[in-house]
């Protein structure tokens, strides 16, 4: 058992069988935020420290205490009760006491944002306030893939059937369906590509995948990817209390040596920031970070 | 105490003791049956006459496994007569006279008769395991008994306790003798496997020769919701493959969450002379040029069902593929295509399918044509409606009207993909005869129309909506729709911020309304503890209870407190529930009334709950059915997953996504559990980057397995 879940439950560390009647296990939870790599996060209102109390007991009594401890704000980034490694401080050191561990976490951590953790989801509370958590979190709310590319592109084109609905039978449905592509009032909301797409970058052998729907911006794409393939060693921003800024995304405003660019339906190389974000989102096949000296033609 | 010899009392404690959620067995050992004994579910009795049945029943009246034995061990060299002893008919007769629900019975050394066997096969509704060893007295008759009897009450699950027969017995020579007898009987033909790797084909193909109709399952629950990288496995390929070089003469094949190719769609339809009916649900990775195959080789198919499959359409004429000669269509379901259809050879094809009872059309089909279909096609009970848009004052329109009126037998209705809300009053006159009204892609239809359109079922017993119907929507459902038992209601904008579309009280209003209620799929904003409380006390029949609250860890918005009271009332009411999804704010709490109360509990979807290991550990102790447990992003870890490793021998499968789970920790488990497969998924490289025992896995499944690692595993899925 290793030495981080130990803090966990001390009784239960060792895996042994449960002679445990007695035991009353202390978490202690040390909730620390949650700084994702890449994700901007706020201020947000995290308790400093939620102490529960669980009998092993079927004794209800102990859980009050737990009750207690929910007595948060319902914001959704106010993950308390998740442990990472980052929320114990004697592993979370500076002089690293485990640094592999921590580096791994960290890229782990950005990956996490590929694979849709809880970590890419308790950054996520910078919507303006509006509980947009669901659109966040990859896979989440769980509805089967089909109904959902179905739900999406329904509602494309019930936009663009409701001038048409009488007397009119919508032969060529592909061509509305394109023609909603150029029309310049898709939200950002819309997402109209489920799933993962693949980003190279020049020079690297080995290409990463990203979920755009952990994202609702160019900015926090950018910065994610930013930090997937040019900071992959960090551990600086696992230990506790640093706040991630937004910055501007050098990949995007053309400081860089690199570019962010993408493929769309059509083939056709395209800078990553031109069109709305929906529709970037309905046409990127695939992301590449491209030397900016090979980057003829895309309007730099 | 005093009633019971000594080596009942330590055999049951050696079932006890090894029995990791007794945990203080010592301490209690006195008290114990006096306090246990409604809660003793299995008894080993190592000497059949040390005790009557009718004293075991009495005192253990939770009985459900059994184990008895007959014959003193030197009986095996033919050193004790035949007819010495140790008859199970006295015990099967006064366990079926009492109301002991019994699930398994093991017999050593006893004389079974075939008139035994199916008493057995008939008395307990609940019973899955069988095993005899050493014993005699039957024929194959009595084995028919069981089978036949098993199949009536588990249609779905006989393979899952063949195996608990297979796998869990020691005395080889026992299980073949079992085996071969299973062998010999012919009516196992239909099997589900609910998991395509826990068996070869080859040796399906050998155990069950007659075998008709098949349905596997593929890929985790959660590929539905993008979890699983779409080339991890679930290939129909090998199976088809093994099935078509036997002598099977396979008729019916339902798959689930699988890959199939076009090159295994035409191999079906060429290999098997009497395929009638091929289901596919949720599968991907063909084209319409399968279909096509399917339709000019299967001569005498009946159902062609294709459910929410990701289908390539080249828009080829796959159905004008159906040969002049095809006549026996019964059932046609295209409705996740999405390309164009050959409307006149549609028309042709059900003018000429006389048996046909099933129409589900898609989105090309208009409604001209699906009025000529129906001219053709009144006999049809199940229709699915293409496209449903037309100028409602048009004569095609009337002639609709007029010919819908002439479908009497309709009783379940859906499609609607796209609709002229205008034009939906022509399906008025036949909606008093639905059953089974399925909405939820009919996002044209809104609130009035919706509510009218139900207002006109009332004998709807199936529902499957979006959210737009509202609140108010679902009072009417309420009021309307007095025989439902299953209702559905989708999100229809599943990222949409604000509105709240439906929330707790639509479903208690329908909890008050239909008392017939026992499946509920609700997608919502909100939920209390209140309601969930109101709805547990109204609906003690559930027995699926999905809910998802759209925004993950929202708490009871009233009191800002978890939804763990409202989810414990659930459970603690609804004693059938065998299938539970949880969201909203959770602690361990409610895992500790799951464990407690969920004693029917089959499946269980957890997201974004729990506090601790003691969460998971509470549920793995207390269900005692589990079969299929699904985590992610929960704080469960080594701790929880390592604590009884046994017990997920008695599971298909575990899911555990973003959760503390290690790589060591899995490794432990797959060095410890050989007849577990412990797969991790490893799609972005991190752990190539050295894999260490302390880091996490991202997702990890693991499921019982007959077979060993799989072999068609692609790189990213490591098997422990």
């Amino acid at each position: 058992m290793d030495g981080t879940l130990g803090l966990l439950g001390r009784g239960g560390g060792g895996g042994s069988s449960g002679s445990s009647t007695n035991e009353s296990t202390v978490s202690k939870v040390e909730i620390v935020e949650q700084d994702f790599v890449g994700m901007p996060s706020e201020a947000s209102s995290y308790p400093e420290e939620a102490e529960l109390e669980l009998g092993l007991g079927l004794s209800l009594g102990g859980g009050g205490g737990a009750a207690a401890v929910k007595a948060k704000a319902s914001t959704w980034g106010e993950r308390g009760r998740i442990l990472t490694a980052k929320d114990f401080p004697s592993v979370v050191s500076h002089g690293g006491s485990a640094p592999s561990r921590l580096s791994d976490r960290a890229t782990a951590g950005a990956l996490g944002a590929v694979s849709g953790t809880k970590r890419a989801a308790e950054s996520v509370s910078q919507e303006g306030g509006s509980p947009t958590g669901a659109s966040q979190v990859v896979g989440w709310p769980p509805i089967r893939a089909y109904r959902m590319n179905s739900l999406v592109n329904q509602a494309k084109s019930q936009r663009a059937e409701e001038d048409k609905m009488i007397g009119e039978q919508d032969k060529s449905k592909d061509a509305s369906k394109k023609k909603i592509y150029t029309k310049t009032d898709i939200t950002p909301k819309e997402k109209g590509h489920l799933g993962f797409v693949k980003v190279n970058m020049d020079g690297v052998p080995i290409g990463r995948k990203v979920d755009l729907n952990a994202h609702s911006c160019y900015s926090s794409l950018a910065q994610m990817l930013e930090d997937m393939f040019f900071r992959s060693t960090s551990t600086a921003k696992s230990t506790g209390g640093e706040k991630e800024q937004v910055k501007s995304s050098k990949l995007l405003d053309g400081s860089s040596e690199f570019v962010l660019t993408y493929e769309d339906k059509d083939g056709d190389w395209m800078l990553v920031g031109d069109v709305p974000w929906g529709m970037f989102l309905g046409s990127v096949k695939r992301l590449r970070i491209m030397r900016t000296s090979e980057a003829n033609g895309l309007g730099i | 105490m005093n009633y019971f010899p000594d080596e009942v009392l330590e055999h049951v404690f050696d079932v006890v003791t090894s029995h990791r959620d007794r945990n203080a067995v010592s301490l209690v050992c006195k008290l114990w049956y006096r306090v246990e004994r409604f809660s003793r579910q299995r008894v080993f009795i190592g000497n059949c006459y040390a005790i009557s049945p009718q004293r075991l029943i009495e005192r253990f009246p939770g009985l459900k496994s059994l184990t008895l034995k007959g014959k003193p061990h030197f009986a095996d060299f033919n050193l004790v007569p035949h007819d010495w002893g140790g008859y199970v008919q006295p015990w099967i007769k006064a366990l079926a006279r009492s109301r002991i629900g019994l699930e398994e019975l093991r017999l050593k050394r006893m004389l079974v008769s075939d008139e035994s066997l199916e008493l057995l096969s008939r008395s307990f509704a609940n019973f899955k395991s069988l095993v005899l060893v050493s014993c005699e007295g039957f024929t194959t008759a009595g084995l028919a008994a069981i089978a036949a009897n098993w199949m009536n009450y588990f249609p779905d699950e006989v393979l899952e306790h063949v195996f608990d027969v297979v796998t869990s017995h020691r005395d080889r020579n026992a299980v073949s003798l079992v085996c071969k007898l299973w062998y010999r009987v012919e009516r196992f033909s239909r099997l589900f496997i609910g998991n395509c790797y826990a068996i070869s084909p080859q040796r399906l193909i050998e155990r069950f020769p007659g075998l008709k109709s098949l349905t596997l399952k593929g890929k985790p629950h959660f590929a539905d919701f993008n979890l699983v990288p779409h080339d991890w496995g679930g290939y129909v390929q090998p199976w088809i493959k093994a099935l078509a070089r036997s002598r099977i003469g396979l008729e019916e094949l339902r798959l689930k969450r699988m890959l199939v190719s076009d090159e295994s769609l035409e191999l079906l339809s060429r290999s098997f002379a009497n395929f009638k009916s091929l289901v596919l649900v949720s599968c991907e990775g063909f084209t319409t040029a399968g279909l096509a195959a399917i339709a000019a080789n299967c001569r005498f198919l009946r159902e062609l069902d294709l459910q929410e499959n990701e289908i390539d359409d080249h828009s080829g004429h796959w159905l004008s593929c159906f040969p002049d000669t095809c006549t026996s269509l019964i059932s046609l379901n295209f409705a996740c295509l999405k390309g164009e259809i050959n409307l006149a050879a549609l028309e042709r094809l059900v003018a000429r399918s006389p048996n046909l009872k099933s129409l589900r059309l898609n989105r090309a089909v208009p409604l001209e044509t699906l009025q000529k279909i129906l001219m053709q096609a009144p006999q049809l009970a199940d229709l699915g409606t293409g496209s449903y848009v037309h100028d409602p004052d048009s004569e095609t329109y009337n002639k609709l009207k007029a010919t819908i009126l002439k479908c009497k037998s309709i009783r379940n209705l859906s499609g609607f993909l796209e609709v002229a809300p205008r034009c939906l009053p022509a399906f008025y006159p036949i909606c008093m005869n639905l059953t089974s009204l399925n909405l939820s892609y009919a996002a044209g239809i809104h609130g009035s129309e919706l509510i009218k359109l139900i207002s006109h079922c009332a004998k709807l017993q199936r529902l499957w909506i979006l959210d737009c119907i509202g609140d108010k929507g679902l009072e009417v459902v309420a009021s309307t729709c007095k025989e439902l038992q299953e209702l559905r209601v989708f999100p229809s904008d599943p990222f949409g911020v604000g509105h709240a579309a439906v929330t707790e009280s639509g479903l208690v209003a329908i909890s008050i309304g239909c008392p017939k209620l026992h499946s509920v799929l609700y997608f919502c904003q909100q939920m209390t503890n209140a309601a969930l409380m109101t709805v547990a006390k109204n609906c003690p029949n559930f027995i699926r209870f999905r809910l998802c609250i759209l925004e993950p860890t929202k708490p009871d918005p009233s009191t800002m407190q978890p939804l763990d009271d409202g989810f414990g009332a659930i459970v603690q009411s609804c004693k059938q529930l065998r299938r539970l999804s949880m969201t909203g704010l959770l602690t361990d709490q409610v895992f500790l009334y799951i464990g407690m109360y969920a004693e029917q509990l089959e499946m269980l979807s957890i997201a974004f709950a729990g506090d601790s290991d003691k969460g998971m550990l509470y549920v793995l102790n207390g269900c005692k059915k589990l079969r299929k447990l699904e985590i992610r992003d929960c704080p469960f870890g080594n701790v929880a997953l390592l604590r009884d490793v046994g017990k997920y021998e008695t599971m298909r499968s575990l899911w555990m996504s973003s959760c503390e789970v290690t790589l060591g920790g899995c490794k432990t488990l797959a060095k410890k559990m050989p007849r577990l497969n412990v797969e991790i998924i490893n799609e972005n490289d991190q752990m190539e980057l050295g894999p260490e025992d302390g880091q996490r896995v991202d997702r990890m499944y693991l499921y019982r397995t007959l077979v060993g690692p799989r072999k068609d595993a692609p790189e990213f899925v490591w098997t422990l």
